[in-house]
């Protein structure tokens, strides 16, 4: 029976950074990483890119094969994990094979939401998280002439960008009344709609479909829809279900506290999977972002690792960089709040909106204008008091916050 | 051994926002600036956003295109434009600025430090950039054999583990240390079971006679025709400000050839942490308790480096391990002087159990103490007098530094405003003897924009003070 000391499921961005955290402490404890898929690490956000054939897959992998040796780490393709028994640590994958362990970290991640529309198990539909499934999309581009997205997300949105530059017609479905709902204002939305109706991309917000069949999609303003293809993008949930039975805590994702521990004994969560706090709330909620995995991995190995220099996790903030046609959206924290805060939008030519509570900022979205998202960032999650500086920030954001970290380096 | 890396440091209170170093690198990388100079908080001052070649590096951690990695080789995050899709995640990554939007190319541009050589600091005319080499100094000398045994016994946190690896790294095999009574032979350099803590012959003189038995030893090998010795003190301020002075000074009027090292840690650290005679104004010392009758020593300290000058060494240089590659330096000077006549090495040594200052400050408050002029660096030698090594101007208040040490915990604004007077009166004294000296002959004079801008030499133009941080 293979065992490990350290058994990290998933081999993304957070099973990567737990790794790292685990061996700046523990060079030697025995380490095996387990992924369902069959190839060397690589991040599902590099995936619009390989349907659009910017990157080649083979070109993308995080890691090679001298990493893990390198870490002494087994890394083990094909390794779908489908049960946890917690009594006994174990963790049994598809083939029959049992892995022990004496630390767990679940990090598998999570995939695509399948939503209940009328007709979709009867037709062929593409997703986008795996690069298989990225590999499948661009085949499929290839032949195709019409397609239809459901979801104005960040992954049906990149992905009916990359589908109209090559020359498909595209319409996208989305249920909220704006693009990039939650990240956005409804303004900033605007510029980033209208990019698409300008190349062509059809937008039908406020809408929902109600039913799909071979080739076409019906959608509730009674209108039907060409489409060769079609691409499921309404979402993710946590990959979860491998841990049923197993006494783990599963609300919408593995429920962990601040040290990213799970409610059992020797197993850690991180990542798209586990539901930490929420930094503007405090609640814990989901936040399926490689930052937030990248920070909550780090945690967990260090815990696993025993590293006393752990901190707690100070709560997930929203940050989103998005290009668009060459263009750039960007923003961070509370950036579409309007409940008691204070909101100060300009727009010439560049559209900024800073969101304030307080005097201290709490989020921060632009479109076509770039500003530093990592030090607008620090500057909330430290709940830095910008009172002294207040009109000095809101005319000049960028250069004020770089001079104010740079005074908190010192 | 760990590796260690160059880097580019801002000094915000040299800075006169010139942006001359915008200018070069946009030049240098055809494209927006890596380094960014902003204003800051308060009229005429400035701050910057430049890269710190994280040891944690953020950007690398969110990339998922592995278009950013580390080298290993030169701690440089490197940017792969091939691989790179422009997804701008890093710049969420980063807290500094340090990597963000070109907008002339629409991709993200960053500090690559111009491979050993920055644009940047060759121009920066106020050195408030400096390119610190500490790193490469570093790797040099931690690739040379260690010659202390694995597990001295120091506080956790000191720095005189630092001076005494280092210096004797450099200073190699051949050479004879003595080690007087305090926390260097109570580290072990001169005990373990019967044996020495040391690869080198070492010996425990009393804390009375070092330097006299320093020339009796030097003596010996220049009869027996060994000029390759280095005969050395590795002494504590007590050994030398004190008990050990005449010997000294002795051996410093005769002009033995002597390297004498003393690591001034401010008191008898070692055995109580009792006062010494370089103990400062104020301290707290288990001699010079704080309470009703008493608010810490009454005395101001003596500046041993500056009375040993008044002997006329072959030469004379202060130093701290804040500043490694003027250490360095000066530890090469010193160690040829001590061929010719006597050399005198003050190395200040901040002791995180007697002064109360954490074990993770120490290297702080070295800088500190420089910064603020407390500890002022300099050299001198017989021949071309007294110069300074770090600029004495744009000094930080001494407030500064004695904050964030415990040992002043209690100081009232009279106290304070005594020792500010005390630092000022001595920089005026420096600043006096360096006038005074002959220029500097040319190998001695920092080049344009180099690491450390020697403040008092005629040739650089008086700058006029920025802002005190
Ligand atoms: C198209 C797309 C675009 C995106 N764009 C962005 C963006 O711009 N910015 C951003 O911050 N984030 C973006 N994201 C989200 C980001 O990719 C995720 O937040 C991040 O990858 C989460 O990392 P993770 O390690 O938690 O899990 P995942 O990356 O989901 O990895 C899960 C891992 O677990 C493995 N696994 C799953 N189940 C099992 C099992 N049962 N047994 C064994 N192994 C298993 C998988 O093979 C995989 O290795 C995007 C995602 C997609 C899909
Ligand atoms: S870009 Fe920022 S995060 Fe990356 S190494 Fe430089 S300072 Fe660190
Ligand atoms: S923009 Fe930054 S994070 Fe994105 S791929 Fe390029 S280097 Fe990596």
């Amino acid at each position: 029976m293979p065992e490990a000391k350290y058994l990290l499921v998933g081999s993304s961005h957070a099973a990567l950074e737990a790794l790292r955290a685990i061996r700046l402490v523990d060079p030697d404890g025995s380490m095996a990483m387990l992924t369902r898929d069959d190839r060397l690490p690589y991040s599902p956000t590099i995936l619009p890119y390989v349907v659009s054939g910017r990157s080649a897959p083979d070109k993308v992998l995080l890691r090679d094969p001298a990493f893990f040796a390198a870490n002494n780490c087994a890394y083990v393709p094909n390794a779908r994990a489908v049960s946890l028994d917690a009594k006994a640590r174990a963790v049994t994958l598809e083939n029959g094979e049992v892995w022990r362990y004496q630390s767990l970290l679940i990090a598998s991640g999570a995939a695509p939401a399948i939503p209940p529309v009328k007709g979709l198990d009867g037709v062929t539909y593409h997703v986008l998280r795996s690069l298989a499934d990225a590999e499948g999309l661009r085949g499929a581009m290839g032949a195709a002439k019409t397609a239809v997205v459901l979801g104005a997300g960040l992954v049906g949105l990149h992905a009916a960008e990359n589908m109209a530059e090559a020359g498909l017609k595209v319409t996208v479905v989305e249920m909220q009344g704006h693009v990039l709902p939650g990240y956005f204002d409804a303004k900033a939305s605007t510029r980033i709609e209208d990019a698409f109706t300008t190349h062509g991309v059809e937008l039908k917000l406020g809408r929902k479909v109600v039913e799909v069949a071979p080739g076409k999609v019906m959608v509730d303003d009674g209108t039907t829809i060409a489409a060769d293809l079609l691409l499921v993008a309404t979402g993710v949930r946590p990959v979860t279900d491998w841990l049923e039975g197993s006494g783990v805590l599963v609300d919408r994702g593995v429920v962990v506290d601040e040290a990213m521990r799970t409610n059992i004994d020797g197993v850690w969560a991180a990542g798209d999977v586990a539901q930490a706090t929420d930094f503007a709330s405090g609640n814990k909620a989901l936040i399926g972002i490689i930052p937030t995995a990248v920070e909550q991995g780090k945690i967990a190995g260090q815990g696993m690792a025993g590293d006393s220099y752990r901190k707690d996790y100070a709560g997930g903030l929203p940050v989103n960089t998005y290009r668009f046609f060459g263009r750039v959206a960007l923003s961070i924290g509370r950036a579409a709040a309007t409940d008691g805060v204070e909101a100060v939008e300009t727009a010439s030519g560049a559209y900024r909106r800073l969101v304030l509570e307080g005097n201290r900022l709490v989020g921060y979205a632009s479109v076509d204008e770039p500003f530093d998202v990592g030090i607008m960032g620090e500057l909330i999650r430290r709940r830095v008091d910008l009172s002294e500086c207040k009109d000095a920030f809101l005319a000049r954001p960028v250069e004020t916050g770089r001079r104010l970290m740079s005074e908190q380096w010192r | 051994m760990g590796v260690a890396f160059d880097s580019i440091s801002f000094k915000a209170s040299l800075c006169d926002g010139c942006g001359d170093c915008m200018t070069a690198c946009s030049q240098a990388k055809g494209g927006a600036s890596r380094i960014s100079i902003v204003p800051g908080a308060k009229a005429g001052s400035f701050e910057t956003a430049l890269c710190r070649q994280c040891g944690d590096p953020k950007c690398v951690q969110v990339c998922p295109s592995g278009a950013l990695d580390k080298d290993g080789g030169n701690g440089i995050i490197g940017w792969d434009a091939s691989k790179c899709v422009d997804c701008l995640l890093c710049t969420a990554g980063c807290a500094y600025g340090g990597i963000a939007v070109d907008e002339s190319v629409a991709r993200v541009g960053k500090c690559d430090q111009c491979d050993g050589d920055p644009a940047c600091v060759k121009v920066c005319p106020t050195g408030a950039l400096e390119f610190r080499k500490a790193g490469s100094i570093f790797n040099e000398y931690g690739a040379k054999e260690d010659l202390f045994v694995p597990g001295l016994s120091g506080c956790q946190g000191c720095n005189s583990e630092l001076i005494m690896r280092h210096a004797m790294r450099k200073i190699g095999r051949n050479s004879v240390l003595a080690t007087p009574p305090g926390c260097i032979p109570g580290m072990g350099s001169v005990g373990y079971n019967g044996k020495t803590g040391t690869k080198v012959p070492v010996f425990h003189p009393l804390l009375t006679n070092t330097a006299s038995m320093l020339s009796g030893i030097r003596r010996y090998y220049d009869r027996i025709g060994r000029k390759d010795i280095v005969v050395m003190a590795l002494a504590g301020d007590g050994g030398t400000a004190d008990c050990g002075f005449h010997a000294v000074s002795g051996a410093a009027e005769r002009g033995e050839k002597v390297l004498y090292v003393c690591v001034d840690n401010e008191g008898y650290m070692n055995t109580g942490m009792q006062r010494s005679g370089t103990t400062p104004y104020g301290s707290w010392t288990s001699t010079t308790p704080v309470g009703e009758h008493m608010q810490g020593k009454t005395q101001d300290a003596k500046n041993l480096p500056l009375i040993m000058t008044a002997h006329k060494c072959r030469y004379v240089a202060t130093a701290s391990t804040g500043y490694m590659e003027d250490l360095y330096e000066k530890l090469d000077r010193a160690i040829a002087a001590s061929f010719e006549g006597f050399s005198y090495l003050h190395i200040y040594s901040p002791c995180p159990t007697g002064w109360r200052i954490p074990s993770s400050k120490v290297i702080d408050a070295c800088r500190l103490s420089v910064d603020s002029n407390f500890n002022p660096l300099w050299e001198y030698t017989n021949t071309s007098g007294l110069r300074f090594t770090h600029s004495p101007d744009n000094a930080h208040p001494v407030s500064a530094y004695v904050k964030m040490i415990g040992k002043y915990r209690h100081l009232s604004p009279d106290q304070l405003a005594h020792i500010q007077a005390k630092v000022d009166e001595q920089v005026a004294l420096l600043k006096l003897m360096a006038a005074e000296s002959p220029p500097p002959p040319a190998a001695h004079r920092a080049p344009a924009g180099s690491s450390t801008p020697a403040g008092a030499e005629p040739s650089q133009p008086a700058r006029r003070e920025i802002a005190r941080n």
